[in-house]
């Protein structure tokens, strides 16, 4: 189970018995190309992306721990949970690799940007990454860069923001006739 | 009787998934110029289509020229809206975003946040699960076959199907109180353990449920109108059901034997005997067939979890573990400990180690997984429904390719989209 090969790559991880394949965004295409057409990986799965803005910060999507707080499930630690490590960038943009055929294999390759940074389009290499990616664009605000057809998918044309980033207010619509308008 | 079996185009070899975009059918520029190359608004209200889907037609004459789906109308945001709730509250929500193959969704998100928190499940909760979950793919399937045939025209499979899954449904309303959405998965085991009564009435649905897929099949295979209109319609080749990430039945349907029940075993599934259907003609007729194989299957492992189960009378059906697992309410008059964590657990939620999974698990409609991310807070950082359907509609470019009008509603019916778990 080597990835040693595979293009751009930056680290490997393991946990949760899933493999995590870290890859420069700059070489994202060669190196799902390298996975398609040496490792077997002949189905993407899932094109997905991650918000990581103000994460291990207190008050962040309830989380209240503090930085040398105590681990989960040890005794008494009822209150307090580990404040987890900083990421190396705001976004992540996941996708789930699947070997159809021979040994059944899943692969996490996973590519760090920030916010306006853009990644290649991996629709070349596997279609159905086609409304994939236009639903992280759509959502998330991610560009990707030699997409055939990168326009809003779950949301309406003029829709303005990405609303599942982490500073997109919820209830963010304005409610008329209330207060609030 | 049988009918005259009309004669059946054969699956095209290697790949006609239209470029540059996947999923958009283009109108060939030289037809352009033409005059009769008509453009029609399929839906989003239809009563041809297969729920809030809208499709941008081009047709020269009867034959499609170019097509473009549209999705997005029923979009909820369930995911930033799981991101607000705990992790045990946020269980309610999968179950709605595929609202025909509920529970499905529901077992996928349970089992991410198991395999998070690295919980011991015990064997009772499992084996229900899975009788659950095949109870619920034949429920799903009963409602693609009815909904399908009947967009073609053949009402009374839908009474026939709909038939059996009131019984189905009875069954959940029996062990869980409601009929659908159950959320009956909880992290860590079931809500509450099985009521006396259900192995006699399920086991009487088993024995029904294969003469009732008979029935069915008798009803459609004699009836001309549905062979031609469903024989070598809507091709789908296997090496463009694998490049579209097609899954679930319509990959079987294309000729991959890939089932992850199968490949990539989850709860009980290596412990049952049961087959993967698998056709090769790629056309919606073939689809039809794994779907009529799969619910007799089904009932097979049903019967199977049914043997096992009652040999478990008397045993857990939840883990054991007071972090996450609210007490037994009768505890709570008498236990000062108990009240606190049920208190805790119903207030603040519980906490959900920081790291990231992918939990996949072979829903009615295919390869339906979760990705879920936690920050080690009582919250889910971030939530992604792979969501079967959502694929499946990249596929009704390609499937299109020199079809006739008629043809789409049968082809969108055959890919057995759920447009709330598509927008979600």
């Amino acid at each position: 189970m080597g990835y040693e090969g595979v293009p751009g790559l930056v680290a490997t991880r393991e946990a949760y018995g899933e493999t995590t394949l870290v890859v420069d965004p700059a070489r994202i295409v060669e190196a799902c190309t390298h996975l398609r057409d040496g490792e077997g990986f002949n189905f993407c799965s899932d094109v997905s992306a991650v918000d990581y803005l103000g994460w291990g910060e207190t008050g962040v999507a309830g989380y209240i721990g503090t930085r040398d707080g105590r681990d989960l499930h040890e005794p008494g630690s009822q209150g307090l949970a580990r404040v987890p490590e900083p990421k190396p960038k705001r976004f992540a943009v996941n996708y789930h690799l699947l070997a159809v055929a021979g040994e059944p294999r899943r692969v996490r390759v996973q590519a760090w940007l920030d916010d306006g940074e853009t990644i290649a389009s991996v629709v070349p290499v596997w279609p159905t990454a086609d409304w994939h990616e236009r639903e992280v664009w759509d959502l998330m605000g991610i560009s990707f860069a030699g997409h055939p057809n990168l326009r809003r998918i779950l949301l309406d044309d003029d829709w303005e923001g990405h609303p599942l980033r982490k500073d997109y207010p919820v209830g963010g619509e304005p409610v008329r006739f209330s207060e609030a308008e | 009787m049988t009918a005259v079996l009309p004669k059946r185009a054969p699956v095209y070899e290697g790949t006609r998934v239209p470029s540059p975009i996947p999923t958009v059918l283009r109108v060939d520029p030289g037809k352009h110029d033409l005059e009769d190359v008509l453009r029609v608004n399929f839906g989003p209200n239809h009563p041809s289509m297969h729920g809030v889907l809208r499709l941008i037609v081009d047709l020269d004459g009867e034959r499609i020229a170019g097509l473009s789906a549209v999705i997005g109308y029923l979009h909820t945001g369930f995911e930033k809206t799981m991101e607000q709730k705990t992790w045990w509250k946020s269980i309610t929500y999968p179950t709605r975003v595929d609202y025909v193959g509920f529970q499905a969704n529901e077992l996928v998100y349970v089992l991410a946040i198991e395999k998070l928190l690295e919980i011991e499940v015990p064997r009772k909760a499992t084996w229900m699960r899975q009788c659950l979950s095949e109870l619920t793919r034949i429920q799903s399937h009963l409602v693609w076959l009815g909904t399908s045939a009947l967009e073609l025209g053949a009402i009374s499979v839908f009474w026939y199907a709909f038939r059996e899954r009131d019984v189905i449904l009875d069954l959940f309303e029996l062990v869980t109180g409601v009929r659908m959405h159950t959320r009956y998965f909880q992290a860590g085991g079931l809500a509450e353990d099985i009521p006396p009564g259900f192995y006699a009435q399920a086991r009487a649905f088993c024995e029904r449920m294969p003469k009732a897929v008979d029935e069915y099949e008798q009803l459609l295979d004699s009836q001309q109108i549905w062979l031609e209109r469903t024989k070598g319609v809507g091709l789908l080749s296997a090496d463009d059901a694998l490049a579209l990430g097609q899954s679930g039945p319509v990959l079987r349907a294309s000729g991959v034997n890939w089932d992850l029940r199968k490949s990539i075993p989850y709860l009980a599934y290596d412990e049952v005997d049961f087959n993967v259907p698998v056709y090769f003609g790629g056309d919606v007729y073939d689809r039809y067939k794994v779907h009529m194989d799969e619910m007799r299957e089904s009932t097979r492992i049903v019967a199977q979890c049914l043997e096992r189960l009652e040999g478990m009378e008397s045993e857990p059906w939840i883990a054991d573990d007071r972090k996450v697992v609210l007490p037994p309410r009768e505890e709570l008059h008498t236990s000062m400990e108990s009240l606190i964590h049920h208190f805790k657990i119903v207030t603040e939620g519980y906490r959900v180690p920081e790291g990231e999974v992918y939990v996949a698990i072979e829903s009615p409609r295919g390869e339906s997984a979760c990705y879920v991310c936690s920050d080690g807070g009582p919250k889910p950082w971030r939530v992604k429904l792979r969501a079967p359907s959502f694929v499946a509609l990249e596929a009704t470019a390609t499937c299109m390719t020199d079809a006739y009008v008629a043809d789409f509603i049968a082809v969108v019916g055959s890919l057995d989209a759920v447009m709330g778990d598509t927008d979600r």
